[in-house]
């Protein structure tokens, strides 16, 4: 029981596969503007992640290691596939918002670095449960900036109205800047800031030092 | 003509695949250290960009697209495989992919040593597939893939060299600890977008 929640809520904060393992940022970025593509997006990695795990690790045992990769694509593949004709049949505006981003999940690395690293020497349960942490520790990432993005790009949340704008009357003035997709770097790149401020551990060592100016006094 | 050279300009600047659309961001960031590097993958980025996008577009065209199949009998003309896109794409680039790396190793070893190890991970890079995916989107024509693959390769190829220079100088200064590393690099990208956005003012 303990281990299923370590694998559960580990890449959540302690591992998260875009803060630390840089892994699946590409759509990260391009999909924030709203909460509501955000969302969608989310689950929808998480079930490409969840599934594939499990499959690939329920015939790992039958899988030559040097076609492996191919493999892997294929399930993925298939999976997004399916995936990208639920989303076309019962949320077709959304999925016109992502537009290419869904086909993209089969290039997010979150999702093959996960079949490789994890469902090859696993079991099926733990894959499938290990599928669905690393896609939470996705999708709380791409929330989150979709959570600042739209509050602050357009006062809403999920589409309703949370700061009264000042075209409509209000108080708001919008931060355009924020619907702009530079803004999602930015945001990504406080993130990161914060949580490595929070778990020390994570902060990267430098490449070198500095030596100490051998003549203090000069300046 | 002219049509084909603002398609070209538009897929550097305007609609640059890593800038604009933060597409290969994976490796982007990973392999921006120094510029050798940055160099190497961009060049591999455009061989493969500009060869795999017209042959998606000719996969799409001849075989995928509703009434494309009728060159094999007249019964076919119905058959509408473009599900099958996301699958057939990503084949023909692993495909690709491979065989540039045995073809390069044999008749071109120089070009082959250079790119190295980056051959092989550019199956995986979004910017790929991105691409294509972008084609089939738009309906470009064959012609328009041909230039537009190019353009995109160049864009993330000028894309992660520019943000390689500006690494390099980058490791000497003096960052808050929590930003070492990805964090500054996430800020600088961002900096390099808002940027190449002004291109977007751009009319072509």
């Amino acid at each position: 029981m303990a281990k299923t929640k370590e694998l559960l809520f580990d890449p959540v904060v302690n591992d998260n596969p875009i803060a630390l393992q840089v892994l699946g940022i590409c759509s990260a970025l391009a999909v924030t503007s709203s909460m509501s593509v955000a969302f969608v997006m989310s689950l929808a990695v998480i079930a490409v992640t969840a599934f594939s795990n499990l499959f690939v690790s329920v015939i790992r045992a039958q899988i030559p290691s040097s076609i492996r990769i191919i493999v892997q694509m294929t399930i993925i593949a298939s999976l997004v596939i399916v995936v990208d004709q639920i989303l076309k049949a019962f949320a077709y505006e959304i999925s016109k918002q992502l537009s290419v981003f869904v086909g993209l999940i089969i290039t997010n690395c979150i999702v093959m670095g996960r079949a490789e690293a994890f469902a090859m020497k696993n079991g099926p349960l733990d894959s499938f449960i290990d599928g669905i942490g690393n896609g939470m520790g996705y999708s709380a990432i791409l929330m989150i900036v979709g959570f600042v993005r739209e509050l602050f790009g357009s006062g809403t949340l999920f589409g309703i109205e949370v700061l009264t704008k000042v075209t409509e009357g209000g108080w708001y003035y919008t931060n355009g800047m924020m619907l702009l997709p530079p803004s999602a770097f930015f945001i990504i790149g406080f993130l990161i800031w914060g949580i490595r401020a929070w778990k020390t551990a994570q902060v990267e060592a430098d490449e070198f030092k500095i030596a100490p100016n051998s003549k203090a006094k000069e300046a | 003509m002219e049509h084909y050279i603002s398609l070209f300009i538009k897929a550097i600047f305007i609609e640059n695949m890593a800038l604009a659309f933060f597409l290969g961001m994976c490796t982007f960031l990973a392999l921006s250290k120094n510029i050798k590097t940055a160099v190497g993958l961009g060049v591999a980025v455009i061989v493969v960009l500009a060869i795999t996008v017209p042959v998606n577009n000719l996969i799409l065209t001849g075989l995928l697209r509703e009434g494309a199949l009728t060159w094999i009998s007249p019964e076919l003309s119905n058959v509408d495989l473009r599900f099958l896109g996301l699958l057939s794409y990503i084949g023909v680039i692993a495909a690709l992919v491979q065989i540039l790396e045995m073809f390069l190793d044999k008749y071109v070893p120089a070009l082959y040593n250079a790119l190295g190890v980056f051959l092989p991970l550019i199956t995986v890079n979004c910017a790929i597939l991105g691409a294509s995916l972008f084609m089939v989107e738009r309906d470009y024509s064959f012609g328009e893939s041909v230039v537009y693959g190019l353009g995109a390769g160049v864009g993330w190829a000028l894309a992660i060299t520019a943000l390689a220079g500006v690494r390099e100088k980058l490791k000497y200064s003096d960052v808050p600890d929590g930003l070492k590393g990805l964090g500054i690099t996430f800020i600088t990208v961002g900096l390099m977008s808002l940027g190449f956005m002004s291109f977007s003012g751009v009319s072509l």
